[in-house]
């Protein structure tokens, strides 16, 4: 059983809620993604969601499109990336989540990758472009290294494709609170409680992203589901830090400060 | 389902041998569910059929001709060349024959708003004129370089009611307003369909782009035979996502005796890091939604790409193309920038026929290619698009005042 089934199994016997606070991998750097990865050691943490820096990113808005590109400039590679978790990995507490465009996985191998991220010490994949028709292969490659697969279930999925996520995805699955692209928005859907509930129970949990910004959304969030996920406003975070010129060691330390008021929420 | 990958196999639907799928966002495979029933069900109405051929009939001005290249065959000194004139369908280009297909499937679907990329700026166009034709509101994304290269388009598209989306990440091209186009149809399925220009994407738009382009070569195979009695020893046409070369192609696929060359853009030559010969020089990966052959790195990051036509600076290809490539079926060649150019003016000068820089790659090589031939051979030409868009950034690249 990894670290995310864990964390998860034991967040429902306590009925705890979590956060998931997504970054972006080797952004601002290699050195200091790693030391923000070893920073969170929050307890409402239930995971990390690491994105990989791709070229052609369709489900991301212009905040992490913008990491992505940077990242990329400064020459991200996903061995690279591999080998500092690796290094890094005992001294990091929350379980990790591999969020990668299907094309790096493919380029890799569907079981090298997965057996390299395993080996680094991830916990869980994510694909957010691999379809449900197509996710066959990952999730037996996921199923020999150990990992978990996480599924994402949109709003326009219907009830069977809802049961089959439910069934792939394990130890939750990721609800798109709102049919687009990642990104900060004012307001939560009024039927996300609904949508929530439909996908609940049995043994899988449901974290909900997109879309969610601050402390009192994860609130609103966790009221009705077992997680909230927030991305963009973390990042945006460290785009505006590197445009201010600010250095890594302190755009760790004000993004570690963010995601502990973000686990707030959480509590 | 994708797990074995054998070439030979071509049966499921969407999959050309171990090319095609569907790799979009969950949130998306309604839409393209949604799509895929409502093509099956237009494909069994015979309304729909006479609907559409009334639009290529009377407003797209098809059959288009097909016209023996007297002089520029005399100056090859081989087979005879004969050039598929979809240059001369309303908007100028092969692209209309798909967007009218598509925005009266867009309206069978009850969805009143269309969105679509363009490189060139053809397709964008020839949507544009769909839209405005039957009533519905249409939004274009395109690449900011693009927009500068193809200024005509970008005013034409403006000037029939579409909202233009200049797209300012990564190179600024077709690829990167295909991003856009995708984000936006990520938010908007429920009420948007989006046109997808060439025969690329998840299933079933590379199969409903063939479907549509393919009426070029039904034409074509007909009218050779009216004019020469037999089908033609070789057809040629651009690749660059693959639409009109498909449409060409497709009908011809089953007659081994015809031989099938899809050319691409060498840009400044396939073995410097500038081209877009996604087929010599690609590997097997995932882009847009689709299994194919990809210009990226090893670590599956999409490589830049460069021609000097806008609508050919495409890092994939259409995942049939990739199939047809695999199995021999088809052969690819590239032809760069210069050649192009080269071709440009020789089809003016010799024919009185402005081509699409696009289709300048496939008469280009054609030219050469008949040369090889015997004065009894015939070479058809898809002359896919006419070259007025492109005068002013020809004239800026060698010199001239347009």
């Amino acid at each position: 059983m990894n670290r995310l089934t864990q964390r998860f199994d034991s967040l429902r016997a306590a009925g705890a809620k979590c956060l998931v606070p997504y970054l972006t991998a080797a952004y601002p750097s290699l050195d200091a993604s790693l030391a923000l990865l070893k920073r969170l050691t929050n307890p409402r943490i239930g995971a990390i969601e690491i994105g990989f820096p791709f070229s052609d990113p369709i489900a991301d808005g212009p905040v992490i499109q913008t990491s992505f590109h940077r990242a990329l400039e400064r020459g991200f590679r996903a061995s690279t990336f591999f080998a500092g978790v690796k290094s890094a990995r005992a001294q990091i507490a929350a379980p990790l989540i591999a969020m990668v465009s299907y094309s790096i996985v493919f380029a890799r191998g569907v079981d090298a990758f997965a057996a390299a991220a395993a080996e680094a010490g991830f916990d869980g994949l994510l694909v957010p472009d691999l379809s449900l028709e197509e996710c066959e292969t990952v999730a037996a490659a996921c199923k020999a290294r150990g990992l978990s697969l996480i599924m994402i279930c949109a709003p326009t999925s219907d009830a069977a494709r809802r049961d089959r996520i439910r069934t792939i995805s394990a130890p939750f699955v990721y609800y798109q609170a709102v049919a687009g692209i990642t990104g900060e928005r004012s307001s939560l859907p009024a039927d996300l409680g609904a949508r929530v509930a439909e996908l609940r129970g049995g043994a899988t949990s449901v974290c909900v992203g997109f879309g969610i910004s601050a402390a009192a959304q994860v609130r609103e969030v966790c009221r009705v589901a077992d997680g909230a996920i927030v991305g963009s406003a973390i990042v945006r975070r460290i785009n505006e830090a590197i445009d201010a010129g600010k250095a890594d060691a302190s755009i760790v330390d004000s993004v570690a400060g963010f995601v502990d008021e973000l686990a707030e929420g959480a509590a | 389902m994708t797990s074995t990958i054998s070439p030979a196999a071509s049966t499921a639907p969407g999959q050309f041998g171990p090319f095609g799928g569907q790799f979009v966002p969950e949130v998306l495979m309604a839409a393209v569910h949604e799509l895929e029933r409502a093509y099956e069900s237009a494909t069994r109405d015979p309304s729909f059929s006479r609907q559409l051929d009334h639009y290529l009939k009377h407003y797209v001005g098809r059959p288009s001709p097909l016209y023996l290249a007297s002089r520029l065959s005399e100056m090859s000194g081989g087979a005879k060349i004969y050039l598929k004139r979809e240059d001369l369908n309303h908007t100028g280009a092969h692209k209309i024959n798909n967007t009218l297909g598509q925005a009266l499937l867009a309206i069978r679907m009850g969805k009143r708003r269309v969105i679509a990329e363009t490189g060139a700026g053809q397709h964008g166009v020839a949507t544009a004129t769909a839209c405005a034709m039957l009533g519905l509101e249409c939004v274009v994304y395109m690449g900011a370089e693009d927009v500068r290269r193809q200024a005509l388009n970008a005013y034409r598209m403006r000037l029939m009611g579409a909202k233009l989306v200049p797209v300012e990440t990564g190179q600024r091209t077709l690829k990167d307003a295909i991003n856009e186009a995708m984000r936006d149809w990520m938010a908007t399925s429920q009420h948007t369909h989006y046109i997808i220009g060439s025969v690329m994407g998840p299933h079933p738009f590379p199969t409903i782009v063939r479907d549509f382009q393919s009426v070029i070569g039904r034409e074509t195979r007909e009218q050779m035979i009216e004019q020469t009695g037999r089908l033609p020893d070789a057809v040629v046409a651009c690749v660059g996502g693959g639409s009109n070369a498909a449409g060409i192609f497709h009908p011809f696929v089953n007659d081994r005796s015809v031989r099938l060359i899809g050319v691409e853009a060498a840009g400044h030559g396939v073995d410097t890091d500038q081209h877009s010969a996604t087929l010599a020089r690609g590997r097997m990966g995932i882009i847009h939604g689709m299994r194919t052959m990809v210009l990226q790195d090893d670590d599956g990051q999409t490589l830049p790409v460069h021609s000097v036509s806008a609508g050919l600076d495409y890092p994939g290809v259409g995942p049939e193309h990739a199939y047809w490539h695999s199995i021999g079926r088809v052969q690819y060649v590239s032809i760069d920038d210069a050649r192009a150019l080269e071709a440009f003016g020789l089809l003016s000068r010799m024919e009185g026929i402005i081509p699409a820089l696009e289709t300048a790659h496939a008469v280009s090589h054609a030219a050469e290619l008949a040369k090889t031939m015997g004065k009894d051979q015939t070479i058809v030409v898809n002359l896919s698009g006419r070259g007025d868009k492109d005068c002013v950034e020809v004239a800026r690249l060698t010199g001239q005042k347009a």
